[in-house]
């Protein structure tokens, strides 16, 4: 560790604890995508679990809408280094929509429209870590957030959370996904600051 | 989509400032001394880190505006207001300091010699800065793939390198220029936003594939792709990059 000279930094006055390291905290909401927004009409929607399942599972808007709704507020933490703090987000537990599948796989790989896809062990969408959002404070989620409907994944880093998310594929083996694919870390634990591959 | 895996682990490195360019008042050039660098594809980005006396440290991420043909790895940054990291490169650091890196980051939003074109290149204000790494590349391994080019600034006073865009344009990148603010007397260029009427103007035709690249702030980088896909360019041709700030 190099000390900058005449570099004294600005301490926030956030709960540094919530805070993991390499991180600051932004009131704002910014961007990262690799490529043109992509608007998918929802009465061409569908959200479908596949791969390793006794039978695939598809629902279109209305029926996910129709899953029991929970509403959390988590912080996220981009690897671009933001975090932000108590977002409050609505959607669908993927407990809820793991409910009934039938699987020997042991990891995901999220797929969605524009082509983007990201890598999660199961169990990491289990117990209560994880949803399928479509609203963000309350409103519908803006087209440049990932909406109609993205994934929230709060404990790894956000690029986790796939924007414009249509689906789940389930695998017995592990297999990278876009921005894993381009040398960031294949878990993105926020607080061990795996960033990227070797972190 | 081509991949470019990254299999080194990326280690903190310490390079000495030797250059500092003001590009604008806003703006300024860090060229540095890295002994260990292991070079870059052009459109890569670094992670920076700022470490006080008592330990606290500060991580930002920036574009290198270098080619990886060029001498000594160049960081061009613009102070943002209410910025911790960016102020103290742009108005505190030195010729001689040290400063604290690993790269290079990003496999996705860059263009080499080997990715083709013809090349379509659409920068909103600091948004120039990865592409300056790609015409620097084009011109050292003298690649023939047709560039275009098209940037907007507020200002004329506030377009980033500008005698380099004089110069790559005379190397044949067709270079256009839109101001968005303010147009010196005389001013030849296209004035307001880029918006769909300018890309269907300066774009190549959707017809030929061009390989494109967005860069800027977010909302210019929204509106510039969605443009584009309205014109009929394929979206997985389109490379964005956007720069949050703190976002919106």
């Amino acid at each position: 560790m190099a000390v900058t000279r005449n570099f004294r930094g600005r301490r926030t006055s956030a709960d540094s604890a919530r805070v993991p390291p390499g991180q600051y905290v932004t009131s704002g909401f910014p961007v990262l995508s690799a490529g043109p927004t992509p608007r998918t009409p929802l009465d061409a929607w569908t959200f479908t679990i596949r791969g390793a399942v006794d039978r695939p599972v598809s629902w279109t808007w209305d029926e996910f809408r129709a899953l029991p709704q929970e509403t959390v507020t988590v912080d996220i933490h981009c690897v671009t280094k933001w975090s932000k703090l108590d977002t409050t987000w609505t959607g669908v537990s993927i407990d809820s929509l793991l409910d009934g599948v039938v699987t020997n796989g042991e990891f995901v790989l999220a797929f969605s429209d524009g082509g983007y896809t990201t890598n999660v062990p199961l169990d990491d969408l289990r117990h209560g870590k994880a949803w399928v959002a479509h609203e963000y404070e309350g409103q519908p989620l803006e087209a440049e957030h990932g909406g109609p409907a993205r994934l929230l994944v709060p404990h790894l880093y956000f690029w986790k959370s796939a924007k414009w998310v249509r689906g789940l594929d389930l695998r017995q083996r592990d297999e990278p996904g876009f921005w894993e694919g381009y040398g960031y870390h294949n878990y993105g634990d926020p607080w061990k600051e795996q960033r990227y591959q070797g972190d | 989509m081509e991949r470019t895996a990254l299999p080194r682990r990326l280690t903190w490195q310490v390079g000495k400032t030797v250059q500092l360019v003001t590009e604008t008042p806003q703006v300024k050039s860090i060229s540095l001394d890295l002994p260990h660098w292991p070079g870059h594809r052009p459109g890569q980005h670094v992670d920076l880190r700022l470490t006080a006396e008592d330990g606290y440290q500060a991580e930002r991420s920036y574009s290198i505006a270098s080619s990886p043909e060029d001498e000594h790895v160049v960081l061009t940054v613009e102070r943002l207001e209410d910025g911790e990291v960016s102020p103290y490169l742009v108005d505190e650091l030195r010729s001689g300091d040290e400063l604290e890196l690993r790269g290079p980051i990003g496999g996705y939003f860059i263009w080499d010699e080997s990715l083709g074109g013809p090349l379509l290149l659409v920068a909103g204000g600091s948004g120039l800065v990865p592409f300056r790494s790609m015409w620097r590349h084009r011109r050292a391994v003298q690649s023939k793939v047709p560039v275009r080019l098209l940037c907007s600034a507020r200002s004329l006073p506030l377009l980033l390198y500008r005698d380099e865009l004089t110069q790559i344009a005379e190397d044949g990148v067709d270079v256009s220029v839109t101001l968005t603010r303010e147009t010196p007397e005389g001013w030849r260029g296209y004035r307001g936003r880029i918006d769909q009427g300018l890309l269907a103007k300066v774009s190549w035709p959707p017809e030929e594939h061009p390989l494109v690249y967005v860069c800027g702030p977010t909302a210019f980088v929204e509106s510039a792709a969605d443009a584009l896909v309205a014109l009929g360019h394929d979206p997985s041709r389109i490379r964005t990059e956007r720069f949050g700030g703190t976002g919106t």
